[in-house]
């Protein structure tokens, strides 16, 4: 019964499992492959670091995608506002706190720029963001032009790329190198999991809806709390949480709870769905795609911020070929191009499966040349399993 | 040996969970016109599929003989090469190409590896000839009416020498003119020795040209029935068709409209900047409380463009004149707004822009009222799942939960979600464009009756329909439109199929 059980979910629920099957199965050959240097504290601490920018991005593009456009502009705008961080700080000496809200804030009007040809005279987002992403590669260039690249040295600017989090005082006996807040983060994340995850089965219950057989719902519990808790043991284990992992962290919560559990999330997907239809609801359509690019330019600068805060400098080619990244993360993660399907979750999902592949390759020491075909194929295998068990379920 | 083109034998096609078809069988003589009906669900369409090949051999169990030889199709092409030729309800033509490219478009041709475009031309014309369509072969489809698209889906399946032609409710989309045109062309094709058979849910048109009829219910051949042997009334097939005798598909009318006016429109114009000309003209007219009020018109009259312009012309026409609301004059310039205003509209075009097909039936009920359902911009999921089964249950929706997804649906039962979508707004006043259209018997019957019970309770209905004696049934008063006009208004006592049609084509 309960393997029946088990088994009957796997299958209903496969295409949600599957990214993630497909995750562990790369990195456990990853594992394999380097001797245990890719699952290594460092390295994964650093794959995280890495992945930071393009899940920034990622999560902004699944929306985009999914209300049928797409953003080829955010690669080189995320480079010039990084660029623009870089000249607020050295050049006229704000402090970081005040520079990092400057910034998104030009991103979002960047993204309704790019948005306003798009909902007011239906110009295809594809030519829209093909100018926008021009535009800014030449005014990156621009404002770098004298200058050359720009080196920051405000470390509290470049903890966002690079930082941890402060550890507790070391009162117990445990090991010298363990980081204690990273571990008890954890433990209270998993917590809140479970208490969240009974409080949500029992408002079920009470509406009499159907819920998981109690034995998956405890497997489901313990192993995602054996997931956080051994991620955060890992984590522990070199320098703790970075800020990079806290942002993405925050981003990733903020948007999963717009698009799972508010209108405007509801307003969106069913924009994506069918537009028309939408519009017959009294969904205000332009309003979202204004609503869905100004957050793409937010995150676009969020990421610039990310990445340059990384390099410890903004360059003259910062941002290159981000755009194509964070779209094929968001297709790896299951965002269908017809629109009106895609989760911010599996986006991130891609973006680490993405990456992934860049940092185990690199320790094998594959060259550049195979990497890129590699990540090609792991693109198209992604979107062929998803477009397969999506016909699979009607 | 007998003189059938076509015989399925015992063929069954199960989905999971359902057996569309149990052991159906299915004889069609050459060159006659066998028609093809049935509610909804009840497997014309799975047997059309399995017959053309959209669901290979072997998909299915049974036997299929067509000219007198045992067919094992693996797909469309196959059936297309023995002479079967199916034409669906949704158009297949290419719009923005000329009518001509589009008649030989896959069977081109050739002359070596290039198309040979005057032969092509000259043989276009003769199949427009054909199928009595005067209309320049290089004319692009999207310029044409539905009614014409249709002809030149005919014309593309003759032009390769088609033995058996099904349609698919080809009249659903015609008017009545165009109706009588295409009835009257199947009629010379079967003189010609074309077999045709026509799947349709309008039983007058059914009466007007069948040889045969073909009854299916639940996945199962009830009876054929022979015109010649005068077999053939609309009752018996009605009651073949549900299992069940109506007497009378309207319910009868227990509601008095009241004298307050809820909507009013007065000097009505809609300029569409798209097409250049005024769809909507110096339109009157106005809508009493718990009043029935019929737009009758041919298609294209103008009428879905009216209630367009109404519902905050979501389609950007310049409008002039004046809307009154409750007695409030009101400029509505998003359905946002209209829906605010007390309005709701019921497209009629479902699944086009009526439903989110990828979307399952409680997002769909609960779009256009989700801050009923919220707390500042937070959804209460479980709330939703509550109304979505509330109106399941009160509508009959078949569907196994409210997780499944529309798409899935019958016609019918998306067509239940769409008003439930509506209902759920509580409008004072609610548009129905077509509501029954291509949904079965048992279904309309329900829409009726919970139209009747919603007038009852003080609600207005805008009924739109091209279906006369659906108007007639239901209606309060009748507004005849034509040309983007109101060309009429009749009291129901005044209003007959004749005196309508007289307006409507005035």
């Amino acid at each position: 019964m309960f393997l029946q059980n088990l088994q009957k979910q796997l299958r209903q629920n496969i295409r949600e499992y599957g990214m993630y099957i497909a995750l562990f199965v790369i990195m456990a050959i990853f594992a394999a492959t380097t001797e245990g240097i890719f699952v290594s504290p460092r390295n994964l601490s650093n794959l995280i670091d890495q992945t930071g920018y393009i899940a920034v991005l990622a999560v902004g593009m699944t929306l985009v995608i999914v209300i049928r456009h797409i953003d080829l502009s955010v690669g080189f705008l995320a480079g010039f506002l990084g660029a623009i961080s870089a000249i607020m700080l050295v050049q006229w000496g704000l402090p970081t706190f005040l520079v990092v809200p400057l910034v998104m804030g030009l991103g979002v009007i960047a993204g309704l720029i790019t948005a306003l040809p798009v909902a007011a005279l239906k110009i295809p987002s594809f030519v829209a963001s093909l100018a926008g992403m021009l535009i800014y590669r030449g005014l990156l260039l621009l404002v770098t032009e004298k200058t050359g690249t720009i080196i920051i040295p405000d470390e509290t600017f470049n903890a966002l790329g690079n930082g941890f989090i402060p550890d507790l005082p070391h009162f117990l006996p445990v090991g010298e190198k363990t980081h204690l807040l990273t571990l008890l983060l954890g433990f209270v994340a998993i917590v809140l999991f479970v208490l969240s995850q009974i409080n949500d089965r029992k408002q079920k219950q009470a509406y009499n809806f159907e819920v998981l057989p109690t034995n998956l719902f405890v497997l489901k519990l313990a192993f995602v709390a054996l997931l956080i808790g051994g991620v955060s043991m890992v984590l522990a284990a070199w320098s703790g949480i970075s800020w990079t992992l806290v942002i993405v962290l925050v981003v990733v919560a903020v948007y999963y709870f717009i698009t799972t559990q508010t209108v405007l999330g509801r307003h969106i997907y069913a924009v994506g769905g069918n537009p028309e239809a939408a519009e017959l609801s009294g969904i205000n359509v332009k309003r979202i795609i204004f609503v869905v690019f100004g957050s793409m330019g937010m995150l676009s600068a969020l990421a610039g911020i990310l990445f340059t805060a990384r390099l410890r400098s903004a360059t003259t080619t910062a941002g290159t070929l981000f755009e194509l990244d964070a779209i094929a993360a968001a297709y790896i993660g299951g965002v269908s191009a017809a629109g009106g399907v895609g989760k911010v979750i599996g986006s991130i999902i891609g973006a680490l499966v993405m990456l992934s592949l860049t940092s185990g390759m690199n320790l094998m020491g594959i060259g550049i040349a195979y990497q890129y075909v590699v990540r090609g194929l792991v693109l198209v295998a992604a979107v062929i399993f998803d477009v397969t068990t999506r016909n699979r379920g009607r | 040996m007998d003189n059938s083109i076509l015989e399925m034998r015992g063929i069954t096609k199960e989905f999971p969970g359902v057996k569309a078809l149990n052991n159906v069988s299915f004889k069609v003589a050459r060159g006659e016109i066998h028609c093809l009906v049935g509610e909804n669900g009840a497997g014309k369409s799975t047997l059309m599929k399995v017959l053309s090949g959209v669901y290979p051999h072997g998909s299915y169990s049974g036997d299929i003989l067509f000219d007198g030889q045992v067919q094992h199709f693996k797909g469309i092409a196959d059936s297309e090469r023995v002479g079967i030729a199916i034409i669906y309800q949704e158009l297949a033509l290419v719009p923005d190409m000329p009518v001509f490219e589009n008649i030989f478009l896959g069977n081109e041709n050739r002359k070596g590896w290039l198309i040979n475009w005057n032969e092509t031309i000259r043989r276009a014309s003769a199949m427009l000839d054909k199928v009595g369509l005067k209309v320049n072969p290089a004319t692009l489809v999207r310029d044409l009416s539905v009614g014409k698209q249709q002809l030149i889906e005919i014309a593309k399946a003759l032009s390769r020498d088609v033995k058996l032609l099904i349609l698919d409710e080809p009249t659903a989309a015609l008017n009545e003119i165009e109706s009588d045109n295409l009835l009257e062309l199947l009629r010379g094709l079967r003189n010609q020795g074309v077999t045709c058979i026509l799947i349709s849910h309008k039983l007058k048109e059914v009466m007007a040209v069948a040889d045969k009829v073909t009854v299916l219910r639940d996945g199962q051949t009830i009876v054929t029935l022979d015109a010649t042997k005068g077999e053939l009334t609309e009752g018996v097939m009605i009651k073949h068709m549900v299992g069940r005798e109506i007497e009378n598909i309207y319910p009868p009318r227990a509601h008095t409209p009241r004298n307050e006016i809820v909507l009013q429109v007065d000097h009505w114009t809609a300029h569409d900047p798209a097409l250049g000309r005024d769809v909507v003209k110096d339109a009157h007219f106005k809508v009493r409380k718990g009043e029935i009020v019929g737009f009758a018109g041919l298609m294209g009259s103008g009428r879905t463009e009216l209630a367009h312009s109404i519902f905050g012309n979501p389609d950007g026409y310049r409008l002039q004149g004046e809307l009154t609301v409750k007695g409030e004059k009101r400029a509505l310039s998003q359905p946002e707004q209209a829906i605010k205003a007390g309005i709701a509209y019921v497209s009629e075009d479902r699944k086009g822009d009526g439903l989110i097909l990828i979307q399952d039936v409680k997002q769909n009920i609960s779009i256009a009222n989700l801050r009923e359902l919220a707390a500042r911009g937070v959804l209460n999921a479980n709330a939703e799942i509550k109304v979505a089964n509330e109106y399941k249950g009160s509508m009959n929706i078949k569907t196994p939960s409210v997780e499944q997804k529309v798409g899935n649906l019958s016609g019918g039962n998306q067509q239940k979600v769409s008003l439930a979508k509506w209902l759920f707004v509580k409008p004072n006043v609610l548009i129905l464009d077509e509501p029954t259209r291509g949904i079965d018997v048992g279904a309309k019957f329900e829409i009726y009756s919970l139209m009747s019970k919603l007038v009852q309770q003080g609600m207005s209905i805008i009924l739109i329909s091209s279906e006369l004696p659906e108007v007639l049934g239901m209606s309060d008063r009748v507004y005849v439109v034509a040309a983007g006009r109101i060309a009429g208004e009749l009291p129901i006592s005044e209003a007959t199929q004749e005196r309508v049609m007289q307006l409507a084509t005035n």
